[in-house]
């Protein structure tokens, strides 16, 4: 890799790939998005609960509160550009006892303490007409009208995308093993060979602690805190119209029921203080507790059939607070202690480091509008292509189902294997068009995908 | 709104259950017979048992060979067989909406038939803790990867399970020229013939741990093994890149669920009484959605008994 860019960004999940894009605003500067892995949103961005959040529960005054209100909006205007789906379903935090009834009207405080307006109480009677297939024993809730659900995956995807399609270099594959600086220039040695640059912005989620390290900086430490989740078969969609969320305790936040915008419904996550960065598995015991829960919540959930099971990796940090920091003098910038709201947060994160890159003294130059992206639809509430009968007027290949459980069109898996940024593995074709995502997992259309895979592939 | 087309009888699914049903009906002038199918070729599950045991002890068949027979019977009884149309939703109580390359389309029926089969539970249904690591199939997957495409499935293999279908498993990672590491059940004794049981362990060298439950998946990117545990307690690791979860089947209701039809709640089947009629009239169903999971052959006869009951809804006396 020849020549020096003007800015490394180390990180493609959804902040780094975010930063990228704004920073792709600048037609001048030549950007390099490197990641480890062998796709962009591998790391926590594709394992979460895909909530936008509102912040109304975000602590006042800190940064993590005013970036996730802020990049809520961002988010859901960017959303409906690029056709990322999206659903303003609102979350109930259902009070299952009194302790829980009396903290209600503090979080609707807090919410008004966070410009959040909106909130409502609802008695049982209100609450259970809204939701009734909810566990007995619910005593009251809170509702937050705006939690929305969104597609991480498209959001991540769409970021980089539109980054690359205006000039930035994606490095994937591409690991930050050591970063030295040479003439005022950083350089970094990759798995993937080196690479100069004279700004840096470490994105690197669960490891930018780490990155951090080396150059000098002993800010933070990154403790993973894993979540696991299960995701219900499409019957379980009817059982629930909001996203239910616990009510924040001493004990921690609890566990959620959320229907997803592929027509599913979530049930998690779980909360573990881990020390092994990739400990991305599921186990009994936190099976065992989530449906113990769940049952509680929605019994009847339990009855479905379970499509999915996953484990994220929060970025938990010993500061309650993200961990935003410019090295001016190291012409450096940190990204660090992104934990549990960073894909709402990730235009408005975005717009602040570029904020403080420019402070710091990056010379951005002139700046342009973006041409917009249009994502592939994954959302149920938006016409999928085998719904779109002028689609397959003009193109048959939208007809024709190869995925039957996620009702994934031949048109689509190859769309996006010729995609900008195509899939380099089944599951990233599975993030970007819901192909194997289903009920059966492959039982029925295993082979032929990866047959598609194979057959696209140089 | 597209128009709606008129058939006689409406059989969604071009497996064993529904070919034979088609074809009976066809062949007793219930006039316009359709059976549609969502994949590209009829037959259904049989298309990718490549092993023999489909046809009599007179005509040994296999799979394939079966599923040809029986597309070939249906059509020259005059049925329609439609492929790559998949029956989506319904539209009334005896009409249905599809889609395939041709666009949407909408069908009424006089009678409809669900044959839509059964699928076995993946690993995730069953609740197998672990990593996502790549190298995890079901039956119907594999069978389709080594004998439909030829790809290459990895070195050692575990097979989870010992009915029939795990032993076809076995012979599938076999023929791939792979090597089946071990079968575990956490039965007591395999459940398939004791000639089958007996060949596999002597004649083919795979041990059978009884007993035996999976706990863990392991591995980073592809499979490195599968933690297993005995009755008394002790864990071991097998180590594999491949591993099969087959049988515990699940009959293929979505269908039928999204138009009300009331399932059997011990099967998860569809609640059918003696003539295969469904909670909603007109609306019949046969196969491994019925109950999962019966032979070939014996759904294939459960077909014939269902066109009986088709035609006698058609022609009342
Ligand atoms: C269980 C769970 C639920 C959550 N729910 C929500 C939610 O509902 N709503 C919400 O807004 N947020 C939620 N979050 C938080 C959100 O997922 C994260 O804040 C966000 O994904 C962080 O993005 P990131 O880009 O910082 O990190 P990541 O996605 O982890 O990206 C970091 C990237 O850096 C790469 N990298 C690391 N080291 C190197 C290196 N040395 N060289 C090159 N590349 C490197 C990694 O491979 C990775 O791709 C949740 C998180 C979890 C775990
Ligand atoms: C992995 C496996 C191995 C087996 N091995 C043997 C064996 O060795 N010997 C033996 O005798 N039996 C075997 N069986 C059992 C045998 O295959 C089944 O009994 C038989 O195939 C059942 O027939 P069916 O018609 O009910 O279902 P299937 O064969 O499953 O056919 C159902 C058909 O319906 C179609 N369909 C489903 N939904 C829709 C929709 N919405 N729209 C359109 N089409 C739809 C499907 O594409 C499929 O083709 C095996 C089963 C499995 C799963």
């Amino acid at each position: 890799m020849t020549g020096t860019y003007d800015v490394a960004v180390v990180g493609a999940g959804v902040v780094g790939s975010a930063i990228a894009r704004e920073l792709a605003r600048y037609p001048r500067l030549r950007i390099a998005l490197v990641e480890a892995q062998d796709d962009v949103g591998q790391g926590s961005s594709k394992a979460n609960t895909a909530i936008l959040h509102t912040g109304f529960d975000a602590v006042p005054g800190s940064l993590e509160a005013r970036l996730v209100r802020e990049g809520a909006r961002l988010l859901a205007a960017y959303a409906a550009e690029s056709g990322i789906p999206v659903e303003p379903v609102g979350a109930l935090l259902v009070a299952w006892d009194e302790e829980q009834l009396a903290a209600l009207p503090r979080l609707a405080e807090k919410a008004e303490a966070n410009d959040y307006h909106a909130t409502r109480l609802l008695g049982p009677a209100a609450l259970y007409e809204r939701e009734p297939h909810l566990g007995p024993g619910a005593l009251g809730a809170l509702h937050v009208p705006g939690e929305s659900i969104i597609c991480p995956w498209t959001t991540t995807l769409a970021y980089a995308t539109q980054a690359v399609r205006h000039g930035v270099d994606l490095h994937l594959d591409a690991r930050v093993e050591d970063v030295s600086q040479q003439d005022g220039i950083h350089v970094l040695t990759t798995s993937a060979g080196t690479l100069r640059a004279r700004w840096l912005v470490n994105a690197a989620g669960l490891h930018a602690d780490t990155l951090d390290a080396r150059l000098g900086h002993r800010d933070f430490t990154v403790t993973p805190r894993r979540g696991q989740l299960i995701v219900f078969d499409k019957f379980a969609r009817t059982l629930v119209n909001h996203i239910l969320l616990p009510v924040p305790t001493a004990l921690g936040k609890g566990v959620l029921v959320a229907p997803t915008v592929y027509g599913n419904v979530l049930l998690g996550p779980t909360a573990e203080d881990l020390d092994d960065k990739r400990a991305t598995g599921s186990t009994a015991d936190g099976l065992d507790a989530l449906r113990a829960k769940g049952r509680r919540i929605l019994p009847e959930l339990l009855d479905e059939e379970v499509t999915a099971v996953y484990a994220g990796l929060r970025a938990a940090t010993e500061h309650d607070d993200y961990r935003i920091r410019a090295h001016p003098g190291q012409a450096y910038v940190t990204v660090g202690g992104i934990r549990s709201t960073g894909l709402t947060a990730s235009l408005a994160i975005a717009a602040r480091v570029t904020g403080l890159l420019t402070e710091a003294g990056l010379d951005a130059g002139p700046v342009r509008e973006l041409e917009p992206v249009r994502m592939p639809n994954l959302g149920e509430a938006f016409p999928r292509p085998y719904q779109r009968p002028e689609l397959i007027a003009a193109d048959p290949q939208y007809g024709t189902l190869v995925c039957h459980c996620e009702r994934v069109s031949r048109g689509e898996i190859r769309d996006a294997l010729a995609s900008t940024i195509p899939p380099r593995t089944l599951d990233g074709l599975r993030r970007r068009t819901r192909a194997r995502a289903g009920r059966c997992q492959g039982f029925y259309c295993g082979a032929a995908v990866r047959q598609l895979f194979e057959e696209a592939r140089p | 709104m597209t128009d709606v087309r008129q058939v006689d009888v409406l059989v969604v699914g071009a497996g064993p259950a529904g070919l034979a049903t088609a074809t009976r009906l066809a062949a007793a002038g219930a006039g316009r017979v359709e059976v549609l199918d969502r994949e590209q070729r009829a037959g259904g599950v049989p298309r990718h048992c490549a092993h023999g045991g489909f046809g009599t002890w007179l005509h040994p068949l296999t799979g394939p060979q079966y599923a040809r027979l029986l597309t070939a019977a249906a059509v020259r009884a005059g049925a329609v067989v439609r492929t790559g149309v998949t029956a989506l939703d319904w539209a009334g109580p005896l009409t249905l909406t599809t889609v395939g390359p041709h666009g949407p389309e909408t069908i009424t029926a006089r009678a409809i038939v669900l044959a839509t089969g059964a699928r076995e539970r993946p690993r995730a249904a069953r609740l197998v803790p672990g990593t996502r690591s790549a190298g995890v199939y079901t039956t119907g997957e594999l069978q389709q990867a080594v004998h439909l495409y030829e790809q290459p499935i990895g070195s050692r293999a575990v097979v989870v399970g010992a009915e029939d279908v795990s032993y076809a498993a076995a012979d599938t990672v076999r023929a791939a020229g792979a090597r089946v590491v071990a079968m575990v059940t956490d039965l007591p004794a395999p459940r398939t013939t004791p000639a089958r049981a007996l060949d596999a362990r002597l004649r083919r060298g795979i041990p059978l741990l009884t007993h035996t439950g999976v706990t863990e998946l392991l591995g980073h990117g592809r499979l490195s093994g599968v933690r297993v545990r005995h009755r008394d307690g002790r864990t071991t690791v097998l180590h594999c890149d491949t591993v099969v979860f087959t049988g515990d089947f699940v009959p293929d209701h979505e269908l039928a669920r999204r138009g009300g039809i009331t399932l059997d709640p011990a099967t998860r089947g569809l609640a059918v009484d003696s003539t295969l009629r469904t909670s909603r009239p007109g609306v019949f169903a046969v196969g491994n959605v019925v109950h999962a999971v019966e032979p070939a052959r014996a759904v294939a006869r459960e077909g014939v008994h269902a066109a009986t009951a088709v035609l006698s809804e058609l022609r009342p006396f």
